[in-house]
């Protein structure tokens, strides 16, 4: 591997000066980042690992800490894809490892065929915080669970089997979830159920309403805004009128918050920021604060019948893992304080002022700054825009990713609790990363 | 309750909230830092405004939970430092830039940023007042720190400020108190590196806690005031301003009389005077069983601090008159092992009589060796001569001349600067040495030309760095593709005022209709 670069802003990781140095983890170790590569893609997963090679983004995740990843290598970047979320509130918020490490020497996931403590604390926490009406929490292990109790939910509900979503909309990978998302996924694994799965294009309420038109749709469920398609916003009303579409044809509202949840949007609940009470609420990533995974569903009493007939209907051993629980009962609270809101508030102020004299530089480049709170979307005036300032972001520290269903798009995503001079020196290092891949994505030099 | 995991450190709940309030304190001062004077002094008029419209409610209020002092006289003290400060400070300016070009020097203001305020449980509303004031007059963020005894009392009176201050334009979070204070979260508080500065009023303990706490501190020390009367002074009125001032509040300010130091040949003539504006002069057995009441073994027992004077005969078994304001207690002389010699937060003054001034001075300095270096003293006299002699000898940074040292050290009945917050200085370990105003929570960026005129300054007079806030500061979070939001126009280019006014409007609108 050569001499690696390890002093990065004075943060030394890893001194690794010849191939023999050693990456030791207590239990395991490396030799080095191209044998971990190397490994990875030979025992793990091949096409990932070359991917991100390929796409000038070797990076292979070491320590850790508030918005800061490290690479093996020692490079230091500020983390602002938090993994859709996940690290809302920083990669091993101290709180929730704290909450944590104390509740791992009495609690451990817990016995899921059992009502239980950290289980019952954390859907009453969750009940309250929530949207008004929804008064059920069912637990998954993972988002892509979560959504597929939620559409099972709705089905029971309504006895019906359709599930309406969004063209280029992303819920997960997990039986049902898989077949309300792009296609390419589902074709991959002879999975596609186009009848039962009608997708509609995003902010068109004429192709909502004919899917709905024939009230055999169990549930429309979408983002509150489309994360992976690069959050395109919901046109003024858009929402409001899909829901109320829904009422009329007797199909369920669900609600994905798993990306737009969590304070992102400078309310605890996007869903609830823009007015809306949906039927159906589901949560997860950021929920347990990147520390211990659990996704959780928030229903209606009145169309949460089959835990009353049939208690066991869902069984997942990992779902609502109490040391889960324990984590999002924490995060949970962090998000809902006052102190968090205002400053999501400001971060968003701050970033948004900071993007738009980048973009008055590059006007016929930086062509969109889509934003929500700290949610944001970055335009590109090219097909694959968002691609090269990935990479030059990366180059310059910075971790944000393009949108996979349209990558002109890059997804922005500041962390709630980010501090200002992070803030600041994330805009600096954005500024000269739009500009070298603008140069770059032209044609010149970057 | 039991605790199921007691055996496990866990933080105390209240500190990372904590923490969170410093963040958020920290985003306020960034926006507040560029403010323009105009809405500094709405914002500070209309916090002032309500801490007055307040202040009669919260002196009953504070005097229900600490059980010490007068409501009257706090409601003076809560008027004094909200609109009194006002007053005080309106056409002063720590804002704006101050041109010096005879010098080739210009001035521009900066807040300190993030500041930890502790107040006391003895005066707590009028602390809070004059210290978010002062915070306000000069664009900082500030965070108080209540005295548990005085913590719902403080809340109160920071929200009522707070709501005023956000109300009129000043940034969220500008003023935040935390509402149930412990020793570990104001440790925390203490030692955030992102606190800016610690305005520390209270204990002795707690000002040394503030010093070693690794962040620029204002701490100040305590007072044990003593007041001479020499042979020229005017009797009395030495004798009914000490009265007064001994009794305003029940001598809860650290500036009130501790040790009064007589002249002989005006003893007795001032004794007789004391007597007519309401002082019982204990004698004989009476001074030691009011000893035995205030003093619980070798230190003041704090059960009396700001309790009456018949409350406190009472307590020892004397029988004062209806309308007796203070006991004077004598005592021969000067030491360390006479407890009266020590500071009393209550009406009790003690008193030495000594052959002249010259040894009156002496007494002096021998009240500070027991405590109150730097702090402050009273004189009444009429001869410059003693009183130069008295100031430059006696190691306290204020001495009040023919007032009563109450209001009178701390700038409300004299031209000091009106204080709640004695700066005690090199002699009492601090580091301001001055009654705190606004100046000691700004610095200043000098721009400096050559003092050799090769290049001459330039006309700063029309150049102002600082701007009145659009609107809400932060503004509400609205999605970028609603009316109303952010967008390329900058939204200082002044042919677009009439459209930032829309848009205000718009805002305005969503937020009602969000809230709804
Ligand atoms: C909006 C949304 N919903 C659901 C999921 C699925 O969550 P998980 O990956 O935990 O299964 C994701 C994951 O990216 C998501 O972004």
């Amino acid at each position: 591997m050569g001499i690696d670069l390890v002093r990065f802003f004075g943060m030394l990781v890893h001194v690794t000066d010849t191939d023999s140095a050693d990456y030791d983890y207590g239990v395991f170790s490396f030799a080095s980042k191209a044998e971990v590569l190397d490994k990875a893609k030979e025992y793990w997963n091949p096409g990932k690992t070359q991917f991100w090679i390929d796409s000038g983004v070797p990076l292979v995740i070491d320590r850790r800490e508030e918005y800061y990843l490290w690479d093996m290598s020692g490079k230091r970047l500020i983390d602002l894809h938090l993994n859709g979320g996940t690290y809302n509130l920083g990669h091993r918020n101290p709180e929730v490892v704290q909450a944590l490490t104390v509740a791992m020497q009495h609690f451990d996931m817990g016995n899921h065929h059992f009502p239980a403590l950290a289980r019952t604390a954390l859907a009453e926490a969750l009940v309250t915080s929530a949207p008004a009406g929804l008064s059920k929490v069912i637990y998954g292990s993972g988002g892509g669970e979560a959504i597929d109790i939620a559409l099972k939910t709705a089905r029971h509900a309504t006895q019906k089997r359709k599930i309406v979503s969004i063209a280029k909309a992303y819920h997960g990978h997990t039986g049902l979830a898989v077949g309300t998302g792009d296609d390419r996924f589902s074709k991959l694994f002879l999975a596609d159920q186009p009848e039962e799965f009608p997708h509609v294009p995003f902010n068109d309420l004429n192709a909502m309403e004919e899917a709905l038109r024939g009230r055999d749709v169990a549930a429309v469920i979408m983002e509150t805004i489309p994360a992976t398609y690069g959050f395109p916003l919901p046109d003024p009303g858009y929402l409001h009128a899909v829901k109320k579409l829904c009422q009329e044809f007797d199909a369920l509202y669900i609600a994905d918050e798993v990306q737009t949840g969590l304070m992102r949007t400078g309310e605890l609940w996007g869903i609830a920021k823009e007015g809306i009470q949906p039927d159906i609420l589901v949560t997860g990533k950021g929920i347990s604060g990147g520390m211990y995974p659990i996704a959780c569903v928030l229903v209606r009493d009145e169309h949460a019948g089959w835990l009353t007939e049939d208690g066991f209907g869902h069984i997942s051993t990992f779902g609502g893992a109490e040391l889960g629980c324990i984590a999002a009962i924490k995060a949970l609270e962090i998000c809902s304080r006052p102190e968090t809101r205002s400053m999501v508030h400001y971060i968003a102020d701050r970033v948004g002022t900071g993007l738009r004299a980048i973009q008055a530089e590059y006007p016929d480049w930086f062509v969109g700054i889509r934003q929500n709170g700290v949610i944001l979307g970055l335009e590109f005036h090219h097909p694959q825009g968002a691609k090269y300032v990935m990479r030059q972001l990366y180059e310059n520290g910075v971790w944000a990713i393009f949108s996979t269903l349209d990558p002109r798009v890059l997804q922005f995503k500041p962390g709630i609790l980010l501090k200002p001079e992070v803030v600041d020196e994330v805009l600096d290092r954005t500024e000269v990363a739009i500009g070298r891949a603008y140069r770059e994505a032209m044609g010149g030099r970057s | 309750m039991t605790a199921l995991l007691a055996d496990i450190p866990l933080e105390p709940a209240g500190v990372p909230r904590g923490r969170a309030m410093v963040e958020r304190a920290q985003w306020a001062s960034l926006a507040f830092a560029t403010y323009d004077i105009e809405t500094v002094r709405r914002i500070a008029q209309a916090a002032a405004e309500a801490g007055e419209r307040v202040a009669a409610e919260l002196g009953i209020a504070a005097v229900e939970e600490t059980g010490f002092g007068v409501a009257e006289h706090k409601k003076l003290k809560n008027v004094a430092c909200s609109v009194g400060i006002w007053n005080t400070y309106r056409d002063h300016d720590y804002v704006s830039p101050v041109l010096h070009p005879d010098r080739g020097i210009v001035e521009v203001p900066r807040p300190a940023g993030v500041v930890i305020a502790l107040t006391p449980s003895t005066n707590p509303v009028a602390t809070v007042f004059f210290k978010i004031m002062l915070a306000l007059l000069t664009r900082n963020a500030i965070i108080i720190c209540p005295h548990p005894f005085a913590k719902r009392v403080c809340t109160e009176a920071a929200h009522a400020m707070a709501e005023a201050a956000v109300a009129a334009g000043a940034p969220d979070g500008c003023i935040q108190v935390v509402e149930e204070p412990s020793i570990p979260l104001v440790n925390a508080l203490m030692t955030d590196a992102r606190v800016d500065v610690i305005v520390a009023t209270g204990g002795t303990a707690m000002v040394r806690a503030a010093y070693r706490s690794g962040n620029p501190a204002i701490g100040v020390g305590p007072g044990n005031v003593p007041v001479m009367v020499d042979a020229t002074a005017d009797i009395a009125a030495a004798a009914h301003r000490i009265v007064a001032s001994k009794a305003f509040d029940n001598s809860i300010l650290c500036t009130n009389e501790s040790v009064l130091i007589v002249e002989e040949k005006a003893a007795a003539g001032l004794e007789a005077a004391l007597r007519r504006e309401g002082a019982y002069v204990l004698a004989g057995e009476e001074i030691d069983a009011v000893k035995g009441v205030m003093f619980d073994g070798t230190s003041f027992d704090t059960a009396w601090v700001g309790k009456s004077a018949k409350q406190i005969a009472e307590a020892a078994g004397i029988k004062v008159p209806a309308n007796t304001r203070i006991l004077v207690a004598p005592f021969p002389l000067v030491v360390p092992e006479e407890m009266l010699a020590h500071e009393k937060l209550c009406p009790v003054l003690g008193m030495v009589v000594v052959p002249s001034a010259a040894r009156g001075i002496d007494a002096a300095r021998a009240v500070l060796r027991i405590s109150g270096a730097g702090h402050s003293a009273a004189i009444h006299s009429e001869d410059a001569v003693t009183i130069m002699a008295f100031a430059s000898a006696v190691p306290v940074l204020r001495v009040a001349v023919n007032v009563g040292n109450s209001l009178g050290s701390a700038g409300i009945e004299t031209h000091l600067a009106p204080t709640m917050t004695i700066g005690t200085g090199f002699f009492g370990r601090s580091s301001v040495g001055e009654n705190l105003e606004p100046k000691h929570l700004i610095n200043m960026t000098r721009i400096a030309y050559p003092s050799h005129g090769s290049s001459a300054m330039p006309d700063f007079s029309a150049l102002q760095p600082w701007h009145e806030p659009a609107g809400a500061v932060p503004p509400y979070p609205i999605a970028s593709n609603m009316e109303g939001a952010p967008s390329l126009v900058r939204a200082d280019d002044p042919q677009d005022e009439l459209r930032d006014e829309i848009r205000r409007m718009v805002v305005e609108e969503l937020r009602e209709i969000l809230r709804g």
